[in-house]
């Protein structure tokens, strides 16, 4: 391997880096500001890297294009906003803080291992790093009966998501003797030595896998329990930076490979696809708790990206591509606003927690109320064009039943993103018992809300340098 | 690039009004005034000074606006002003100080988050009538909708949730069904042409198939048809109307409903002409029933606000049958009833507030007798109960009138039944007067009668709707042009 390659690994290197430092910090003396501040600072440099490092591919596992860079910065980008919020939320908790921060470095870099990864090895290795990490970042607070329910829910499910994941991938091998992408385009192109009796099965089944870490519908059981459950920041980081670097492997995996020239596939996706936004929309609609609603919502939001995902044209990555920037920005200003109403014993996971907060706090309910437009689609924001996106990506494909699906599923979701709302702007009753926010600890997590604000409505409003972005990035793999 | 600064004054007046209203309320509703004020001047200097010179040299739009805003998908910000945009960017600027004027002591929780919202539907509607580019446009509409709700959800009465629900599901629903038209619009002239545009004029002349013609129109119908409303999809309107403060009502009904005809005539009729020809006689259908239906509704209303919700459902049901008649004549009509309607409803909408404010009612049968008590707020509710059933000199009998004769020519039988509508309008707007105003005092109501500004704001309505409807001239010169690229859509 020579100098080019290891400085073209660079944003993976240094995330790694960084939590061996940590680790070794809190081996020197224990102190939560230190194992903060080196994580942020080795986030930051992380994200900074990707716009300096070279593209190149890394032996046969690891591709360093452009597409993988731009997700990479997309994902410490997130991991930071979330180290952020943490820290205050940590600080008012029991028991060791530091090594959340070790776990959040792991999953990242599972995570932007996925965003990278050209192979089956690297997609099965950068799947368990993140599991792994998951696991005990979720039932962090071990002491508390919720997270530790959702910490074995998750690990139990997760896990054998990923035998279903490993069968999978050994069917497709038995067929087709490649773990390459590239080779397995090449291979199905060819449409030589193809065993439908082994590879149809080996397709499902690993889709059977990518389906349980993004909660697609019918393997989503699993998501409201882990984000009512988990942690709030950790909440985040499982709707956003898991869920991402996860899509981000689909999609290539999708446009590389060829898949869409299946249509048994593409049906299978489709019957997901639909399951996922009727289930979402419809069960978040039964529901008062916001972590539960918001769990609900992302599997909708899965569902809709999936829409895109079929249409498989350059106008459906774009649409990918721009989705997924928005959804982390969307989510995690809004589990970052559950994060500040969080009081030291339970989480604001309650609709009463919200009812009224305009008259308390008007800055952090207008922030909110942002937050779940956008996650409705409504212009000035973000949400609006991601949601536009998806639909003309779906109209120029011609799948109107897909797309009729998506209209009339997001039409029923307003309906509750617009509960939350009505509820942050009733008058306040006076009897209702609201809990004590934390002291404010950290104001990086009111910067984070602010910075994400002005990306919502800037990426609302004139998208056009990320547009630009997301163009250079996705020409990589198409 | 005047156009512009109409909207910037517009929106920048709503920050700028949401941010100040913490040092005093009374600031925030001075900025919110200031703002719609200079943004009517500016419209009224365009009015007066560009008429003459555009026509000079002959351009389709007398004020033109064209950036770049997301070359990547072909979406231009592109604003146009025409004659009839020209109108109807009037009557929102105008609307909009009566709006804020009347709102001055209704509301007073959360003024700044208040005006805001108000000023950012003006926001929206100026660009509703204004975007020559169809995702501009699109925006644009969606744009009114989030202000709306919070105006419906916030400062609304007992039941405002559920009409603030109902109103943004129907519009929004609506509105993603002519998101994927507008879409399948874009794809279809991409494949005849090979360029992706919203572009307004490029997209006039698109191929399509008849049958996809057909399901195209019917998506952007379907938008407009919700916001007019037409019926039957007009059951959220009396509802949110109950339930909203009046200055909300005003522009739910006067200017919405100016929206979605004024996007009727821009974008339905020439963007699918044939499909519009094709459903015309559906429509007009659709039509009368509005107009009959509605009128026998708001005979058996007892509440104020819902009365005067059913008599606009039936003036708009004019304003359908004008468009969709196919004569030229009718269509001007139609524009004329849009503006008689949007200051006579709203007009009635201050009246039945002015009432509730004095009474803590609405309910008609509570009332009796008051014009001994208040003889100028008596006096002017007559006058605009009687241009609300139509009566001659006033705007609403130019609009109406027009509206028979053109279609007259053309469907005898639809313009012989949509009269009678005329005629149902005296009942329920007679029945108002009579029972509010005339009668015993039962009740011994004692009640101060208009306060000043009350009768300034009703003041200038009524001179609004008086010129209209003596001197309707400039009107229909200012939409000559427009009535004419119409007619040629037709033929």
């Amino acid at each position: 391997m020579d100098a080019i390659r290891l400085i073209s690994l660079s944003p993976l290197l240094i995330v790694a880096a960084t939590s061996v430092a940590v680790l070794l910090a809190i081996a020197i003396r224990r102190n939560h500001a230190v194992a903060f501040g080196l994580t942020l600072a080795g986030l930051a440099a992380s994200f900074c890297s990707t716009f300096f490092t070279p593209p190149s591919q890394v032996t046969q596992l690891l591709l360093i294009d452009r597409y993988a860079l731009f997700f990479m910065g997309l994902l410490t980008a997130a991991s930071f906003s979330i180290t952020l919020s943490a820290y205050g939320y940590l600080a008012a908790r029991e028991g060791n803080k530091e090594e959340f921060y070790v776990l959040l470095l792991v999953a990242t870099l599972g995570a932007m291992a996925l965003a990278a990864s050209g192979h089956f090895a690297s997609l099965f290795l950068g799947i368990e790093i993140l599991s792994v990490a998951l696991y005990g970042l979720i039932a962090y607070l071990r002491e508390r009966p919720l997270p530790l329910e959702a910490g074995i829910k998750y690990l139990v499910l997760a896990g054998s998501s990923s035998a279903f994941l490993a069968f999978g991938i050994a069917l497709v091998y038995a067929d087709l003797g490649a773990l390459d992408f590239a080779k397995v385009a090449q291979l199905l192109a060819a449409q030589r030595s193809m065993n439908l009796e082994l590879l149809l099965p080996g397709t499902v089944l690993i889709l059977t896998g990518i389906g349980f870490k993004l909660a697609l519908a019918p393997f989503h059981m699993w998501t409201p329990d882990v984000y009512e459950g988990a942690p709030t920041p950790v909440t985040a980081f499982v709707a956003t930076v898991s869920k991402g670097g996860m899509f981000a492997l689909l999609l290539r995996y999708f446009s590389q490979s060829g898949a869409n020239r299946f249509p048994r596939l593409l049906l299978v996706l489709s019957i997901i696809a639909i399951a996922s936004m009727l289930a979402g929309n419809l069960l978040a609609l039964f529901s008062s708790n916001v972590k539960r609603i918001l769990a609900y919502s992302s599997i909708a939001h899965m569902g809709y990206l999936l829409v895109a995902l079929e249409a498989s044209s350059r106008l459906g990555t774009n649409a990918v591509a721009f989705y997924l920037v928005a959804y982390f920005a969307m989510t995690l200003g809004a589990f970052g606003v559950v994060t500040v109403l969080s009081s030291a014993q339970r989480d604001a996971d309650q609709l009463d927690d919200y009812r009224g907060l305009f008259w308390r706090r008007p800055v952090l309910a207008l922030v909110f109320t942002a937050m779940l437009l956008s996650l409705a689609g409504i212009p000035l924001t973000a949400g609006f064009l991601a949601k536009f996106y998806i639909v003309a990506a779906g109209v120029a494909s011609q799948a109107w039943l897909l797309i009729l699906i998506l209209v009339i599923t997001s039409t029923i979701g307003l309906f509750y993103y617009l509960r939350v709302v009505t509820a942050l702007y009733q008058q306040p009753v006076s009897d209702v018992q609201v809990p004590e926010p934390l002291p404010r600890r950290a104001p990086g997590l009111s910067l984070v809300l602010a910075v994400l604000t002005v990306l919502l409505v800037w990426f609302g409003v004139y998208p056009t340098p990320l547009l630009r972005m997301i163009q250079s990035a996705i020409s990589s793999i198409l | 690039m005047i156009l512009v600064w109409l909207l910037v004054v517009l929106l920048g007046g709503g920050v700028l009004a949401g941010l100040f209203a913490r040092l005093h309320p009374l600031l925030s509703r001075s900025i919110a005034l200031v703002a719609v004020i200079v943004d009517l001047v500016l419209a009224l200097i365009l009015a007066v000074c560009d008429f003459g010179a555009a026509h000079a040299v002959g351009s389709r739009w007398l004020e033109e606006v064209n950036w770049s805003w997301i070359p990547q998908s072909g979406i231009q910000f592109h604003l146009g002003l025409d004659g009839l945009s020209l109108l109807l960017v009037l009557l929102t600027l105008f609307l909009g100080m009566v709006a804020v004027l009347i709102s001055w002591s209704d509301i007073t929780t959360a003024v700044g988050f208040y005006h805001f919202h108000l000023l950012l539907i003006l926001g929206g509607i100026l660009g509703v009538l204004l975007s020559l580019d169809l995702f501009l446009f699109y925006f644009s509409w969606e744009l009114m909708l989030v202000p709306m709700y919070f105006l419906i959800s916030i400062w609304g009465r007992e039941r405002r949730t559920y009409a603030a629900i109902q109103f943004f599901l129907f519009t929004q629903l609506s509105g993603l069904l002519m998101l994927i038209a507008i879409l399948a619009l874009y794809f279809a002239h991409h494949q005849a042409t090979g360029i992706y545009t919203f572009e307004y004029q490029d997209l006039l002349g698109t191929q399509l198939s008849p049958h996809m013609a057909m399901w195209i129109m019917l998506g952007f119908f379907a938008a407009f048809a919700v916001k007019l409303p037409v019926f039957p999809f007009h059951t959220w309107l009396p509802d949110a109307c109950a339930e909203a403060s009046t200055a909300t009502n005003l522009v739910l009904t006067s200017l919405m409903a100016a929206t979605a005809a004024y996007a009727m005539v821009r974008f339905l009729l020439p963007l699918f002409p044939d499909a519009a020809r094709a459903i015309a006689p559906v429509i007009i259908v659709l039509a009368i029933i509005g107009i009959l239906y509605s009128a026998v509704l708001a005979f058996s209303q007892t509440d104020l606000m819902r009365l005067i919700a059913y008599a606009s459902i039936g003036h708009l049901g004019f304003v359908l049958l004008g468009i969709f008649s196919g004569s030229p004549l009718a269509l001007q009509g139609a524009v004329m009833t849009v503006l008689a309607h949007g200051v006579s409803i709203g007009a009635l909408f201050l009246i039945a507030g002015a009432l509730e404010k004095r009474l803590h009612s609405r309910e008609i049968e509570t009332m009796g007798g008051l014009w001994d008590t208040m003889p100028r707020l008596g006096g002017v509710a007559l006058f605009f109960a009687l241009a609300a059933l139509g009566l001659p000199g006033l705007g609403d009998f130019i609009g109406e009138f027009l509206i028979l004769i053109g279609t007259y020519q053309v469907h005898i039988a639809a313009a012989a039944v949509a009269a009678c509508g005329v005629l149902a309008a005296t009942f329920y707007a007679l029945r108002f007067v009579q029972y509010a105003f005339q009668g015993s005092n039962l009740h011994s109501w004692r009640l101060p009668d208009l306060n000043l500004r009350e009768a300034t704001v009703l003041g200038a309505l009524m001179i609004a709707l008086l010129w209209l409807g003596l001197y309707p001239q400039p009107v229909f010169r200012t939409l000559a042009q427009t009535a004419s690229h119409a007619q040629a859509f037709w033929r």
